[in-house]
């Protein structure tokens, strides 16, 4: 298993080698020690590697990943999973502002909390947050779930377009055109599949409010199509 | 961007590292703007007497002149210590109004960095590191002290713009953000008397709580009103004699971390700032809150939150 201490190795070298992993490789474990809150550990990976970073991490952390499963021991700062396209990222800590912002697949996990516009500008991408989430999470989400143990800041899903939201606790208040809606037995469906997904254990789905658009805004409206 | 630190002291024994640890803490934020670094440290305290620490361009001819001018004007209760650029003359606190008006006869030769009875402010163009070792900072012990490195958006890069900010005595404040409502709320406060050196929004948002504690509020309710009356971008990091505050606007996209140990309460703009304080690994770390006023006091058994 490959090992990088960040306190004596380049960050660069780090994420070179996570990026030009040779073909047929089956060592796929990478260990990361002492990131110290240092900005883009291990972004823009794109193969199925399995790396364990040791400790707090700074800005952007595994953003743009695809297919690697990332995990943080410790806590992320802002845009954890910025843009992930597929493959799984896991917080053990909590989360800055806007992580998982515009992902448009993979999973983000984050055990601990988020902070403001989680989610935001969501297009596929599938966040489980243990604990709360700050205000205007998942504004403008246009695909994918956002699930959260805990409760919501304000504005939650204002223009929110398709992506689904699930809450257990409280919502300070909800943002334009967002809404609560039945649970369904799809919904339900959904929900326990994700949460398996992110280890998630000892929560009934049943225990989750469902919000999402109510379709009222501008652009919803079929009579402002001829605008273009 | 601008990167702020603020290192608040619970275990007096760690004072004598003050300058060091807050000395590193600014150095680790040196990409989030190089433009110029200062620092307050809040040091010993005399009883009767006050700081007034002053810097000028031309510190070869200009402290010579000024230390004559203060020993023919205070006396022999008067020293001035020479640092680099900055100097800081040490007066009775009764005669501090008459250096002031000293300093104002001498056409901007002198400027006034801040006068208190324990603060000291250091602060001039260029990198954190620079500037530390400039006035060597890392050797000054103290209870608390905040920094800053400036990527300058509202007003000019000159040593008055730099922060720290101080306009009152023994208070300071650093400012990540941009204000949008600062040219009114100035000419409001310099009708109430406040002075103001620069055109900087920053030293509007340090006249406003100064003011506004002036008018007997303490700091904590000093900024929670701040949350009403200033309009923009900021988190901000404030100093008193014996206090220290964190305020976040309501939109908080300025980044801000807090660690707090029975040792200290330390404030970084990002988490690399807090890895080298002691015991890091076992200190209660968050993201501290938008519109909620965070402060400590070592004197009133006031430190709170205050959600607004």
């Amino acid at each position: 298993m490959p090992t990088f201490d960040l306190a004596t190795q380049d960050l660069r070298d780090l994420n070179k080698a996570l990026h030009t992993i040779p073909a047929g490789t089956n060592d796929l474990d990478y260990e990361i020690l002492n990131p110290r809150g240092s900005h883009a550990v291990a972004v823009g990976c794109s193969d199925p590697l399995n790396i364990s970073v040791k400790g707090p991490v700074g800005y952007y952390c595994g953003g743009m990943n695809a297919e690697a499963t990332i995990t943080v021991k410790g806590s992320a700062g802002p845009g954890v999973a910025e843009n992930m396209m597929s493959g799984m990222v896991v917080i053990e800590g909590d989360a800055s502002q806007y992580a998982g912002a515009t992902g448009r697949g993979g999973m983000l996990v984050i055990r601990g909390n988020a902070a403001s516009r989680c989610g935001i500008s969501m297009k596929g991408i599938d966040i489980v947050v243990e604990g709360n989430i700050g205000h205007m999470s998942a504004f403008m989400g246009q695909s994918g779930h956002l699930v959260v143990l805990g409760d919501a800041g304000e504005a939650l899903g204002d223009s929110l377009y398709e992506a689904k939201l699930f809450v257990r606790g409280t919502v300070k208040s909800l943002g334009a055109d967002c809404i609560e809606k039945e649970m369904r037995p799809e919904h339900h469906e959904t929900l326990a599949r994700l949460l398996e997904k992110a280890g998630v254990t000892g929560v009934e789905t049943s225990e989750f409010k469902r919000y999402g658009s109510a379709r009222t805004l501008y652009n919803f409206n079929i009579d402002n199509a001829d605008a273009y | 961007m601008c990167g702020i630190v603020g290192l608040f002291l619970k275990d007096r024994s760690l004072d004598t590292n003050l300058g060091q640890l807050l000395s590193d803490m600014l150095v680790t934020m040196t990409d989030r703007g190089p433009d110029s670094a200062g620092i307050a440290i809040y040091g010993e305290e005399t009883a009767g007497r006050s700081k007034v620490t002053i810097q000028s361009d031309t510190p070869d001819v200009t402290f010579a002149d000024f230390e004559r001018r203060l020993g023919d004007l205070v006396g022999k209760g008067s020293s001035l210590r020479i640092k680099d650029t900055h100097a800081v003359a040490e007066v009775p606190t009764g005669r501090v109004a008459d250096v002031r008006a000293m300093i104002d006869g001498l056409d901007g030769a002198v400027r006034v960095m801040s006068v208190g009875e324990t603060m000291e402010i250091y602060k001039e163009v260029g990198l954190p590191k620079d500037v530390v070792s400039r006035f060597d900072i890392r050797s000054m012990s103290g209870t608390h002290g905040i920094g800053h490195t400036r990527m300058a958006t509202e007003s000019a890069v000159t040593t008055l713009g730099a922060h720290p900010f101080s306009t009152g005595a023994d208070q300071c404040l650093v400012h990540n953000g941009s204000l949008s409502n600062h040219n009114n709320l100035r000419r409001e406060l310099k009708r109430l008397g406040m002075r103001f050196e620069t055109q900087n929004d920053s030293e509007v948002a340090a006249a406003y709580l100064t003011a506004r504690m002036k008018d007997g509020l303490d700091l904590g309710e000093a900024l929670t009103s701040a949350l009403d009356d200033l309009d923009g971008f900021f988190t901000f990091v404030v100093g008193t004699k014996t206090g220290f505050g964190v305020l976040r606007d309501p939109i908080a996209c300025k980044p801000a971390v807090m660690a707090e140990t029975d040792q200290y309460v330390a404030f970084g703009s990002e988490f690399r700032a807090l890895v080298g304080l002691p015991n890091i690994d076992n200190a209660r770390v968050w993201e501290p809150e938008p519109s909620s006023v965070y402060f400590w006091d070592r004197e009133a058994s006031a430190s709170r939150t205050l959600a607004a």
